[in-house]
């Protein structure tokens, strides 16, 4: 192949960048499921998953 | 409930962030699937087809360094469009959006550069010049950080919203002058050859591989937006609620 590494440079580079900004964006998901679950698991809920009798006045 | 109305509520619907969420995440692996799909038969035929009989195997380099080209700009008219919603209607879905697509945005621009630069190497002769594509499409990259850098350093969330989409409509005026570049002056960069008024200029053997590479970085942009959209979701509830327990925490005191 003529000009071999110039043609695996740009995909090796196309792989490095859509693979971290994949990797990127899953592992930010998943550490905010886990703090989302944590709060949960200490009774922190959003108004509309709490139920009725537990939310206060104007709170 | 007239038709119209109907379309709204429904349409409003898809924009309630809850909704959103469980659309997500019915929506997210199929897309990601399709994506692998479309990036497997892509690569394939990427390697497959034949090399250019003036550019040899470099030609290859097209099929990932358009469509990043293309996602580089067709993301910041996405981040327009959602500045617009964001200033217009203070939709709370658009500045998520907004603020979702600018590293994505980043990321491929600088995709679109590099593998442009690895490009023009062997075929001009030189790594860069700044002519008039090269030049505006990195001033591009540099707005995307600069917009990513803006949206972190506003703590007030609805501040940084309207801060950022000011700046993101005014950067827009860029878009154009990018796509028009290569008519407008006189650039090392050739001018464009698919989107012709008079039909793409480049052959079917190596438009095949280009479409389907397309529409695979395009599904792929796609997926992930989305899913940094869901994350910037639950970011924003999850201070919500520390900020609410904190509030209550120090009530109870």
């Amino acid at each position: 192949m003529t000009h071999a590494f110039y043609v695996y440079a740009s995909y090796g580079f196309a792989a490095l960048v859509t693979i971290a900004v994949t990797a990127w964006t899953w592992a930010d998901g998943r550490a905010r499921r886990r703090e989302l679950a944590a709060l949960e698991a200490a009774g922190i809920r959003r108004r509309s998953a709490r139920p009725k009798d537990s939310v206060g006045n104007g709170e | 409930m007239s038709e119209t109305s109907l379309a709204i509520s429904k349409f409003s619907d898809l924009a309630n962030p809850t909704r959103f969420l469980a659309l997500a995440a019915r929506a997210i692996p199929w897309l990601a699937g399709i994506t692998a799909l479309c990036f497997t038969v892509g690569l394939y035929l990427s390697f497959a087809t034949e090399g250019d009989y003036q550019q040899g195997e470099t030609v290859r380099i097209m099929y990932i360094h358009v469509p990043s080209a293309w996602l580089s700009m067709m993301c910041y008219t996405i981040m327009s469009v959602s500045a617009i919603g964001t200033l217009v209607w203070r939709h709370p879905l658009a500045d998520v959006s907004a603020k979702a697509a600018a590293p994505l945005g980043a990321a491929f621009t600088l995709l679109a550069l590099v593998t442009g630069s690895l490009w023009g190497k062997p075929m001009w002769g030189t790594w860069w010049v700044w002519d008039a594509r090269l030049t505006s499409v990195f001033i591009l990259f540099l707005m995307y950080l600069g917009l990513i850098a803006l949206s972190r350093a506003i703590d007030d969330p609805s501040k940084a919203a309207r801060v950022s989409a000011v700046l993101i409509l005014v950067g827009f005026v860029n878009i154009p002058i990018i796509k028009f570049s290569v008519e407008w002056w006189n650039t090392l960069h050739q001018s464009a050859s698919v989107l012709r008024l008079d039909g793409p200029a480049i052959d079917s053997e190596f438009l095949r591989p280009l479409f389907i590479m397309a529409i695979a970085f395009t599904l792929l942009f796609f997926t992930l937006h989305i899913m940094a959209m869901r994350n910037e979701i639950w970011r924003r509830r999850i201070a919500a609620q520390r900020r609410l327990a904190a509030r209550m925490a120090s009530r109870e005191e």
